[in-house]
């Protein structure tokens, strides 16, 4: 129980939030943080906790998304069932994939996953009548006040961290990361790998697609390129599981405070740093350092790769011991 | 039926460039076992390469010999700071090295946005536009050589990997990489060589195909994913399936454009993506088995 | 009908013959020993009973039962453990990790699989390590982990492929002790070995294959003494 008390203390903080801060803007990015613990805890129970890397979240992401648009567009269902549905559309979507790919080994479910976005992509531009092709979906967001999205995302984030706790501590818990650790010892401890390598599938489809439908909510719009976007969603997804930590619970919940609070940084230019001190100074390559900033968020995730993967391959929860060590100069004591 | 030459010759010489594509592609994937996510990024560089040289009155195909060193040395550098480190780190994830190379596609891509801005840039050369008949058959002089010199740096590349110690090496360690190790192959090396010569390779398809086509920071991508079915589709690894899966893809994309329309070109090279993998999982490796 | 049955397999990999139409019945309570030099089929024919290799013909039997077309899963709950050649820890979980895994073939609460994991490990005696991570064990205690696991799943046919490769003398005579106790405890036993006095001790009997097909079987004193055995596999040891 003690163990529980940390994450259950930091909730009723969380839940108690927008009672104190009504900023907007905060709360904007809290919604935004909330949506990526979502995605990051499910990325990381398939790729972190079993083993297949997926490359293509947004895949998933986007079917949950256009699945609210589409209810919404063309039934006149309230987008609110789209959230309810949006996790199964996904799931749908991804367990004949997986089927097919988990038959083999090795990078295919990663290439493949990447090729099932693309494939979706292609699909939702196409498909002018149904999607709106380039143009997306628009709809009326139910609320005008952020309140009640931040309450939703809330209980998505709270209720997709405790199901990935409870699953990991159960059977399909051990079978999971078994299959991760050696596919063939695996299988001659009794375990279908082939099926649970689907189990994973459909729990990471299912809250990724919820993510998706969530936004659309939010957002009141998408379109092909926002929502199957490989940089922006599948690459940020992958960023917020390493970055945290792979193949542990809260790992993800910590990525996604840094990766968005980044995504941020990069946005507003260092939260307005330097048009602020080109004002100050009146200088203007100061500005201008700013403008290019905020254009270069995909480079800078991209430098954030490759320096995360080469210094923190285990993530920031992972490789605590490492960190401590390093930076603090303290004994790991292990 | 001249419609239907005309689609397969295009398609043919396609097919030609995209074979040393993924020629490259299939190297690395040997003897590293992953696929390389920033191929097509290495190949557009190799473009903008070409593009500067020819504002300063370079011909594209005499930049071949500036790119394919340039980017040889780039790969090295690549393979031998930012990927071998890899393999001895303690990671959960297996695909850490596939990841990096995205990482390494999207710096390259955002790097050159930078310095080139995203508008389309072109190369005119006078055969640019030129084109020769064989009865009613026509032919893109660029084409035409572009296929021509592909033709020979693959099998030049053949020759090299069967003939020479180094290629040699280079196959061993595709095969058995512990096995080559204890025979007495410097395997990182290895590694660091084959990620040159893959990034040389694209470089030359970047150099052949400059004066017929766009250059812009984002075609990275797109040749990325190319790269990627042909390497499925020829299975991975393998160099004679790259050459198949090449001219496959190629004839495909050009078929598809005539008979469905340009829109479906690149569904086309996913649809065949999706295909291996449901009917030939191995692509055709498991027919010839080479 | 015996209560194991090999019968016929065959197994080619590309044009290569593995195993070549080796036949053999077990009984139950028995000790089996398989022999044979390097790459005469043995851990082949471990593959194919046990589901990692589809023969190219021939049947395999347990309990009555066709086996040979069944998924490794199945097999394991079927009733068949086994352990391997070269080791497959499950390197990023502790021991008992590894075990509990392996007892949720049998059960499905955590309560329960954490018994009877726990009951396997002190069976094998791996208790001292087992909060240890597997991948950190050394090898003696890598292949008595194969062991503890495999009897997790509550084998009543254990495949044994080279469990006492490797080992130093002390741990060859509790490797030893471990087998016997398994057998004590009803567990009918396949075992591999190339130490030639583990399996002359421990077998009821013995089968001995090269080049993928059956030079002899018997008694241990009577294979030791075959002609086709001495000059294929025991030549420099025993003659």
């Amino acid at each position: 129980m003690k163990k529980n008390l940390l994450p259950i203390l930091l909730l009723a903080v969380l839940a108690a939030v927008p009672l104190v801060l009504q900023d907007n803007y905060y709360l904007h990015l809290l919604i935004l943080f909330l949506m990526w613990v979502v995605i990051g805890s499910a990325w990381n129970l398939i790729a972190g906790y079993t083993g297949q890397v997926s490359f293509g979240d947004a895949a998933f992401f986007g079917c949950g998304a256009y699945t609210a648009g589409l209810l919404a567009t063309h039934f006149g269902v309230s987008t609110w069932w789209g959230l309810a549905l949006g996790g199964f559309t996904a799931v749908a979507v991804g367990l004949p994939f997986g089927w097919i790919c988990f038959r083999m080994r090795g990078a295919y479910f990663a290439l493949a996953t990447l090729a099932l976005n693309e494939v979706l992509r292609h699909g939702a531009t196409i498909a002018e009548g149904f999607t709106g092709g380039m143009v997306g979906i628009l709809i009326m967001p139910s609320f005008v006040s952020k309140i009640p999205y931040y309450y939703i995302a809330l209980a998505l984030a709270a209720a997709s961290l405790a199901s990935l706790q409870w699953v990991v501590r159960s059977k399909p818990g051990y079978y999971f990361v078994s299959i991760r650790e050696d596919q063939d010892a695996a299988e001659s401890l009794g375990i279908d790998t082939h099926l649970y390598k689907m189990l994973s599938l459909a729990y990471a489809a299912f809250w990724t697609g919820m993510a998706g439908a969530l936004y659309m909510n939010y957002m009141g719009f998408i379109d092909p390129h926002v929502v199957f976007n490989l940089h922006d969603i599948s690459i940020m997804a992958i960023l917020v599981g390493i970055v945290g930590g792979v193949g542990t619970v809260y790992g993800p919940a910590v990525g996604a405070f840094v990766m968005v609070t980044v995504q941020e940084m990069f946005r507003s230019g260092f939260f307005g740093l330097f048009k602020w001190l080109g004002a100050v100074s009146g200088s203007d390559s100061l500005v201008r350092v700013a403008a290019v900033l905020t254009q270069a968020h995909v480079l800078g995730f991209g430098l954030l790769v490759v320096v995360v993967i080469l210094f923190l391959p285990n993530g920031i929860v992972g490789d605590w011991p490492k960190i401590r060590k390093r930076v603090f100069r303290l004994d790991a004591g292990a | 039926m001249d419609v239907f030459l005309q689609t397969l010759v295009a398609g043919v010489l396609k097919g030609g460039l995209y074979a040393l594509i993924g020629i490259g592609m299939t190297l690395i994937m040997g003897v590293m076992g992953i696929i390389n996510l920033a191929h097509g990024q290495l190949m557009m560089l190799a473009m903008y390469v070409t593009f500067v040289l020819n504002t300063m009155g370079v011909d594209p195909y005499f930049s071949l010999f500036v790119a394919m060193p340039l980017l040889f040395l780039l790969g090295v550098g690549l393979q031998k700071f930012l990927l071998n480190p890899l393999i001895k780190a303690d990671t959960i994830l297996p695909e850490n090295q596939v990841l990096m190379t995205v990482g390494i596609g999207m710096a390259l891509t955002e790097i050159v946005r930078f310095g080139f801005t995203s508008d389309y840039k072109y190369i005119t050369t006078t055969y640019s536009n030129e084109t020769f008949f064989l009865g009613k058959i026509s032919f893109s002089m660029a084409l035409t050589i572009a296929f021509g010199i592909a033709i020979a740096f693959t099998v030049a590349m053949f020759f090299f990997l069967i003939k020479t110690d180094l290629g040699r090496s280079i196959r061993a360690t595709a095969q058995d990489k512990d096995a080559a190790t204890l025979m007495g192959v410097n395997t990182g090396r290895i590694t660091v060589i084959t990620f040159g010569l893959g990034s040389a390779l694209v470089a030359a398809a970047g150099c052949l195909l400059a004066p017929v086509y766009y250059i812009f920071p984002d075609l990275g991508g797109p040749f990325t994913a190319k790269a990627f079915i042909i390497t499925i589709l020829g299975g991975l690894g393998s160099t004679v399936g790259a050459i198949f899966g090449g001219v496959t893809l190629g004839l495909a994309e050009s078929m598809g454009a005539t008979y469905f329309g340009m829109e479906y070109e690149d569904i086309i090279g996913l649809t065949i993506f999706v295909l291996v993998l449901l009917f030939l999982p191995g692509g055709f490796k498991r027919l010839t088995k080479v | 009908m015996a209560y194991f049955q090999v019968d016929k397999l065959v197994k080619y990999f590309g044009g290569l013959a593995a195993v070549n139409g080796v036949s053999f019945e077990v009984a139950q309570g028995e000790i089996f020993g398989l022999i044979g030099p390097n790459g005469s089929g043995k851990t082949t024919t471990f593959n194919m009973i046990s589901g990692y290799h589809r023969p190219t013909s021939g049947k395999v039997f347990f309990q009555g039962r066709e086996i040979h077309r069944l998924p490794t899963h199945k097999i394991c709950h079927l009733g068949i453990g086994r352990t391997f050649q070269v080791v497959k820890p499950l390197g990023r979980m502790t021991v008992l990790d590894n075990v509990i895994a392996a007892a949720y073939s049998r059960v499905s609460t955590h309560h329960k699989a954490r018994e009877e994991a726990l009951r396997a490990i002190e069976f094998c005696g791996l208790m001292p390590v087992k909060d240890v991570l597997a991948k950190s064990l050394p090898i003696a205690g890598r292949k008595r982990l194969e062991i503890t696991r495999a009897m997790a799943t509550q084998p009543k046919l254990l495949l044994l492929d080279e469990t006492a490769a490797g080992l130093n003398p002390t741990e060859l005579v509790e490797a030893i002790d471990l087998i016997q106790k398994i057998r004590a405890n009803g567990t009918t036993i396949i075992i591999i070995e190339h130490i030639m006095h583990v399996i002359m001790t421990i077998s009821d009997r013995i089968h001995a294959i090269n080049f993928g097909q059956t030079i002899a079987e018997g008694t241990p004193k009577k294979v030791a003494a075959n002609q086709a055995v001495i000059e294929a596999y025991l030549g420099t040891d025993y003659a």
